[in-house]
């Protein structure tokens, strides 16, 4: 495969993704806070597309689901309830009193599958802003050294090397264990941002400041301070634009770093908590005792993680091929 | 000689450098250990106080730094105010789980990502090449939180393997055969799940280092003189291909780190994370930077073998030196 059809591919997958993430107010069937407390642990629900006389149906359609009493869910064939579209403003749902969740529900019975586009929202809307913060500072603070050099310069790069140093996770924990704890949902969301991108800036700024430091030695630089241009316009005009494809090939290894970042932090408890969902307190759920010995389908935050994962991974390893 | 004293003065200056500014970041952050007891209407403004000077935490910041280097000097890494005890005792056993959790998961990514990644680099554009590297792609892609839950409920599930923690209940009263035993299950899992989060990195780096030095014109020559394929693959190209691979592994440890905490915490495993992560929700500062210190000092001596290794493997550094 040439390396555009590769790009162009993962572009797609990753397009894709992140749209039906964006979408989610309309794809989820319901609310992400929405309980139906009756229904705690169902599991995924079976849509079917044949009647109990064997019969093709053009609509499918669900059969209402109840306790059996023992933990687990029986389906009532006298009653069944045909899919629908557009129903409540949404793609997909079906009639009161019958109910859908495509991947279960969680202890309060949630619906999983909204949850989980509600939660990509967080989760990935965390990593891409995170990205451009530290880009931002990466580009300002590499330009900055590699440019102008001496002691800010040498000062940068110490504290840099520190900084990569130390495992990220435990630095991450750090920082966010000094701030207040208990915040609202919002300010959670813009500190998790602020710290991961205020973290992970220094990566960026060494790659783009090696960049620099080539770059400003170059003839038509060279050229242009011997005409008399100022610090301002050679940054602007040469140097800045130097420094484009690095940042673009830091962006697509940094975006799945700063979302596992995310997911992290919120499993650990120390992010986005209930009940508003990202994909780290849901897999938090996801991981307690009676979740993983009999309600696999809650694990689907993880899962859905590896096509994000992949979809950078291929762009990332299409772009860095030359 | 020279190079590797240089480097242990870069592990120092690396401890120094953390402490001073734990010291400094704790002091600008809003909050200790005692703040929660404010806000508890039983409890007296001054008895609060008190307790705070009791714990010497009314006193200027670069008192509290000497004092703890001095202590540290002696071998006391502080006093745990939400354990109510010294830290030391605390954080040695789990210092010691973490290595041998992380150098498990790391001998074993190691041992599979060398050969691995050799054998797919020597049948680069191959079909085996091509399904080795989605292989690696895809389990890159997973990421290690699910690995540590997956193995976790895999765990639970079959009943095969032990659900977290380090030893089993009666692990006392074992015979020493017995005993090895015991850890060596309970270890089984966690080392699995961490090994094969790194395993994709690693094999990825090797294969391209030996495609890079497959390409370079030495191999060819040694070719060209009929050396066997495995001698030249194992012990002219590997060699070559080293040197990068090193400095990886210094560099991976943080990586290594950070996914450890994340499988310790899951998988209950008594290792440092999970000491470092209780530290830090309670405000206790002093087991907080224990834990920061000692995971440093992990760094510092990874990245100082790295160096070694580093030396011994490749004649320009030490010509250079």
């Amino acid at each position: 495969m040439s390396r555009r059809i590769k790009i162009a591919l993962a572009l797609a997958a990753l397009g894709l993704l992140h749209a039906a993430i964006a979408l989610a107010g309309w794809l989820a069937p319901y609310g992400f806070a929405e309980q139906r407390r009756e229904y705690p642990y169902a599991p995924p629900t079976k849509v079917h597309f044949t009647d109990r006389a064997g019969h093709f149906q053009l609509r499918p359609f669900v059969y209402a689901i109840e306790p059996d009493g023992e933990g687990s869910y029986r389906e009532d064939r006298t009653r069944a309830f045909p899919l629908r579209l557009g129903v409540r403003g949404r793609l997909f749902g079906v009639d009161e009193p019958g109910v859908i969740f495509p991947l279960g529900t969680d202890s309060v019975g949630r619906d999983v599958f909204s949850r989980l586009l509600y939660g990509g929202r967080v989760s990935l809307l965390t990593g891409l802003a995170a990205t451009l913060l530290s880009l931002a500072l990466g580009v300002a603070f590499g330009v900055f050294a590699g440019y102008f050099g001496g002691w800010p310069d040498r000062l940068l790069m110490r504290g840099a090397e520190l900084a990569m140093a130390l495992p990220w996770l435990y630095l991450l924990l750090a920082v966010r264990a000094f701030l207040p704890l208990h915040i609202t949902t919002l300010q959670a969301f813009a500190l998790l941002i602020a710290i991961i991108g205020g973290i992970g800036w220094v990566r960026p700024a060494r790659l783009v400041r090696g960049v620099v430091l080539s770059g400003r030695e170059r003839g038509y630089v060279e050229a242009a301070r011997g005409f008399g241009a100022s610090h301002a316009y050679l940054i602007r005009r040469h140097i800045l634009p130097m420094t484009f494809p690095v940042a673009l090939t830091q962006a697509t290894v940094l975006i799945p770093q700063y979302v596992l970042a995310e997911v992290a932090l919120s499993f650990l408890g120390l992010g986005v908590s209930e009940p508003v969902p990202s994909w780290g307190n849901m897999l938090a759920e996801a991981s307690q005792y009676h979740a993983i010995v009999s309600h696999a389908w809650m694990l689907a935050p993880g899962l859905a993680l590896a096509p994000v994962l992949l979809g950078y991974l291929l762009l990332a390893d299409a772009l860095e091929e030359r | 000689m020279k190079y590797i004293a240089r480097r242990a003065l870069h592990a120092v200056i690396l401890m120094i450098a953390v402490s001073v500014l734990s010291f400094l970041f704790a002091d600008l952050a809003p909050g200790d250990y005692f703040s929660e007891m404010r806000l508890d209407p039983r409890m007296s403004a001054g008895a609060v106080e008190g307790m705070r000077s009791g714990a010497g935490l009314d006193r200027p910041l670069p008192v509290r730094y000497i004092r703890w280097a001095a202590s540290v000097a002696h071998g006391d890494l502080g006093w745990s105010l939400a354990y109510n005890g010294p830290v030391t005792p605390l954080v040695w056993p789990r210092m010691g789980a973490t290595l041998l959790l992380t150098g498990t998961a790391t001998l074993l990514a190691w041992l599979v990502a060398l050969p691995l990644g050799v054998w797919a680099a020597a049948r680069r554009g191959t079909w085996r090449d091509g399904a080795v590297s989605a292989f690696l792609a895809l389990l890159l892609s997973v990421p290690d939180l699910l690995l540590a839950i997956v193995f976790l409920a895999f765990a639970v599930r079959t009943g095969r393997f032990p659900a977290g923690g380090m030893t089993s209940a009666e692990f006392p009263s074992l015979g020493a055969a017995a005993r090895v035993g015991d850890m060596a299950r309970h270890l089984a899992l966690p080392a699995a799940a961490l090994a094969l989060g790194m395993l994709p990195v690693l094999a990825r780096h090797v294969r391209a280092g030996m495609i890079e030095a497959m390409d370079s014109p030495f191999a060819l020559s040694a070719r060209a003189q009929g050396i066997p394929r495995f001698r030249l693959l194992f012990r002219h190209l590997l060699p070559a291909a080293l040197n990068p691979l090193i400095s990886l592994f210094g560099l991976s440890l943080g990586t290594l780190l950070s996914a450890s905490l994340l499988v310790e915490v899951v998988m209950g495993w008594p290792g440092l994370g999970p000491l470092f992560l209780e530290a830090i929700m309670a405000r206790d500062f002093a087991l907080a930077l224990a834990v920061a210190m000692l995971s440093t000092a992990f760094l510092a001596a990874g990245n100082l073998v790295a160096d070694i290794l580093l030396y011994r493997a490749d004649p320009r550094i030490r010509l250079k030196a």
